[in-house]
């Protein structure tokens, strides 16, 4: 079988899993809820890597590893017969905590410095967390229980977990509060000073010390929490996270800094886009088209800032 | 006393040497010396383990029954062992020192695909025959190798055994093999891909349809879109390999997603331990096995594979279940054995073309090499899982029960 005649059968089935979705719509409310259900879950990672990003420019590539970490302690905490919901509060506890730490040992010293130091630092940060989680549990994927049925709908042709629904109230629930706690809360308002010029709000009496640490500590916690809903609904392994950092810096490169309602549209969108990729691509090009469309993201963000400059000159 | 430690292993040196100049026997007069660079430390260093004690036993069992009888003569068997720590490139040079230093000129596999295509080079430079148990890839196999044989049966034919299956049951039920419709999902590796290439032929073959083809990433997490596209195009058959992550996502996915077909196949369901995790939801699933303890094969040594499966947990009582990868280790000392009978011979070239010439059974299934030097005489055997258990259910000659069929999870 030649090339061409390879590409022309992908053409083929691509164009077939099109027109099912066409012929019977009900499958596109399967996708369509398997997507938001997740997305909404990239939707926290997203908007705690746009938090630590925009207030200390740091850009955490550890992000994923975070996530994975938070889903290993809730596996850790149902061993011991805390159900995974319930294990939300002290797996997100420990991550802020974590956070903390981790702030004044490694982060706080590259904060002042160049992009790159801080690139590598948080590399260097996700490794350890990948082997570490490596050394304790084991390189097996692990599950975590919710103990939840499915729901059917249209006739059974849509089955649902109710874990999903369940993980996307709560993560509704989350964003909630972190709008609430920026908006009204001294601490959000200082972090939200900070996010806008550090030394005015230094000069004006805020502490941006421990607005950073705290900003990092709380990212910690969202991941810590989104990883619990991860091991409920997916998988969790010690080396998964970077897929999860990968999608967090496409939600944020493509929805920008500060702006909390386009990171939960692009989250969601991300995830109904994987699962129609999947769909009609095939699983090989799932991940390939959320790295092709940041591609072309950055491409048009190109295009229009070139045009920008041309209109200054 | 120091000099005659000295002495004696100037001695030991001089005879070491003067054997391996004299050629067929290099460990004493008795004695035939066969070699191995395994697995026992590093990453494979249990499955290393499996292997060398299931060479071990046919070693003990060989030398109990008298040893081989070549030309009027008997000779003990006795194997040297190098650890190739679990990588490739170890295990190249300790083969190296195990034919130019050690003088052994009959050689037993390493354990796993990966060291095993870097043996097979060296032995082919120094034309020395090696009888591998323990390496699937197919494509140890496409290489030209003269001095490779291998007992057990190569990765394509991991899931081919039931399309034959699916298609002897369509025909009971009226229906034409070439109206049933496959879906697959395939991990993106060599391994899961020569699996895959298997299916993908004997389903040509047969006239059936693929409907779903999809490869999965390494890192899988989640297969509810291509599991989506399964549930709106109802296949007849499901195949799943992408080792323990595959078999375990998938398991749960189709559970939770009401996803199913008269037939679901996939690989790895014990290291995923479906049985213990999904219980309702693995039940019927099919999975393949190189080796069945329950299997009806037969031979001289070890009675049947019962007998094989009893012995080997009464000489190593530390295992509570007998690996495959024992089995197969096992039967490859018999296949020396036997082709040193046959040949009457030391001769490396003579061995060869023995072993070239097997056909054999063995208490793991029958021996049969095909001029590649795979194993083309052992089917891969199905085992469905009933009731929590795994129970042979194909080809139909072996089974130990019917197959349900078509297939009904439970909740």
């Amino acid at each position: 079988m030649d090339r061409a005649g390879l590409m022309a059968g992908a053409v083929v089935s691509m164009w077939e899993n099109l027109q099912i979705l066409i012929a019977a719509p009900v499958f596109n409310a399967q996708l369509l809820i398997n997507g938001l259900t997740v997305g909404a879950i990239f939707a926290l990672a997203g908007y705690g890597l746009a938090l630590v990003w925009g207030v200390t420019n740091v850009k955490n590539l550890a992000q994923g590893d975070f996530v994975m970490m938070g889903g290993y302690i809730a596996y850790e905490l149902g061993k011991h017969g805390v159900h995974p919901i319930a294990a939300l509060i002290p797996t997100a506890a420990f991550m802020f905590a974590f956070g903390w730490v981790v702030y004044r040992l490694v982060i706080r010293r590259v904060i002042q410095l160049d992009l790159f130091t801080s690139l590598l630092a948080t590399f260097g940060l996700a490794i350890v967390v990948q082997q570490s989680l490596n050394l304790v549990f084991g390189p097996d994927v692990r599950t975590v229980n919710s103990g939840l049925g499915e729901i059917k709908m249209f006739g059974g042709m849509v089955e649902v977990t109710e874990i999903r629904l369940v993980a996307f109230g709560l993560c509704v629930l989350l964003a909630a509060g972190m709008v609430l706690f920026m908006k009204k809360s001294r601490m959000g308002q200082a972090i939200r000073a900070t996010a806008q010029d550090a030394r005015a709000a230094r000069v004006l009496g805020v502490n941006t010390d421990r607005v950073y640490a705290l900003t990092f500590s709380l990212n910690a916690a969202i991941c810590g929490a989104a990883g619990v809903l991860i091991a409920m609904i997916w998988v969790i392994q010690p080396f998964y996270g970077i897929a999860y950092s990968v999608r967090a810096f496409v939600i944020v490169t493509a929805a920008g800094l500060g702006n909390l309602t386009a990171v939960i549209v692009t989250a969601l969108g991300l995830g109904v886009i994987e699962q129609y990729s999947g769909f009609v691509l095939g699983a090989q090009f799932q991940q390939a088209t959320i790295v092709g469309l940041l591609l072309a993201i950055l491409i048009w963000r190109q295009v229009v800032l070139m045009r920008q400059r041309k209109a200054l000159q | 006393m120091k000099g005659i430690t000295i002495n004696s292993a100037r001695l030991g040196a001089a005879v070491a040497a003067a054997l391996v100049l004299a050629g067929p026997v290099a460990a004493g007069d008795d004695t035939i010396t066969l070699g191995s660079a395994i697995s026992i430390t590093g990453k494979y260093s249990q499955e290393g383990k499996n292997a060398s004690d299931g060479y071990n036993l046919t070693v003990k069992m060989i030398n109990e029954r008298g040893g081989i009888k070549i030309n009027g003569k008997t000779y003990k068997l006795a194997i040297k062992y190098y650890d190739d720590e679990s990588t490739p490139a170890r295990t190249a040079q300790l083969l190296e020192r195990l034919i130019s230093q050690d003088g052994i000129k009959y050689m037993l596999g390493p354990y796993a695909s990966g060291p095993t295509k870097a043996a097979a080079p060296v032995v082919e430079k120094y034309k020395i025959p090696m009888v591998e148990a323990e390496g699937a890839s197919r494509s140890l196999f496409t290489q030209g190798y003269r001095y490779l044989f291998a007992a057990l049966s190569t990765s394509e034919q991991y899931l081919a055994p039931a399309i034959h299956l699916a298609a002897e049951l369509a025909q009971k039920e009226g229906k034409k093999p070439s109206d049933l419709k496959i879906a697959m999902a395939f991990e993106n590796d060599p391994f899961s891909q020569d699996i895959r290439a298997g299916v993908e032929e004997d389903a040509k073959k047969l006239g059936m349809k693929i409907v779903v083809d999809d490869k999965l990433p390494r890192d899988l997490s989640d297969m509810s879109a291509t599991l989506t596209k399964v549930k709106a195009l109802k296949p007849d058959i499901i195949f799943v390999s992408g080792h323990t992550k595959g078999a375990a996502t998938a398991t749960r996915q189709m559970h939770e997603m009401g996803v199913n077909a008269p037939m679901v196949a996939m690989t790895h369901c014990e290291s995923a331990n479906l049985t213990g995790k999904f219980a309702g939801a693995a039940e019927g699933i099919l999975c393949p096995t190189q080796w069945a303890e329950t299997l009806k094969y037969k031979d001289d040594l070890y009675g049947s594979a019962m007998g094989f499966n009893t012995l080997f947990k009464k000489t190593y009582p530390e295992y509570n279940i007998v690996p495959y990868q024992a089995a197969q280790g096992a039967a490859a000392v018999e296949i020396w054995a036997d082709a040193f009978r046959r040949a009457q011979s030391f001769d490396s070239e003579k061995l060869r073309d023995a072993l070239a010439a097997t056909d054999m059974e063995t208490f793991y299934g029958h021996i049969k090499f095909s001029p590649a030097g795979n194993n083309i005489a052992k089917p891969m055997v199905l085992r469905q899982i009933q009731g929590g258990k795994y129970v042979v259910v194909a080809p139909s000659k072996y089974a130990s029960d019917p197959v349900v069929f078509p297939r009904k999870p439970t909740n």
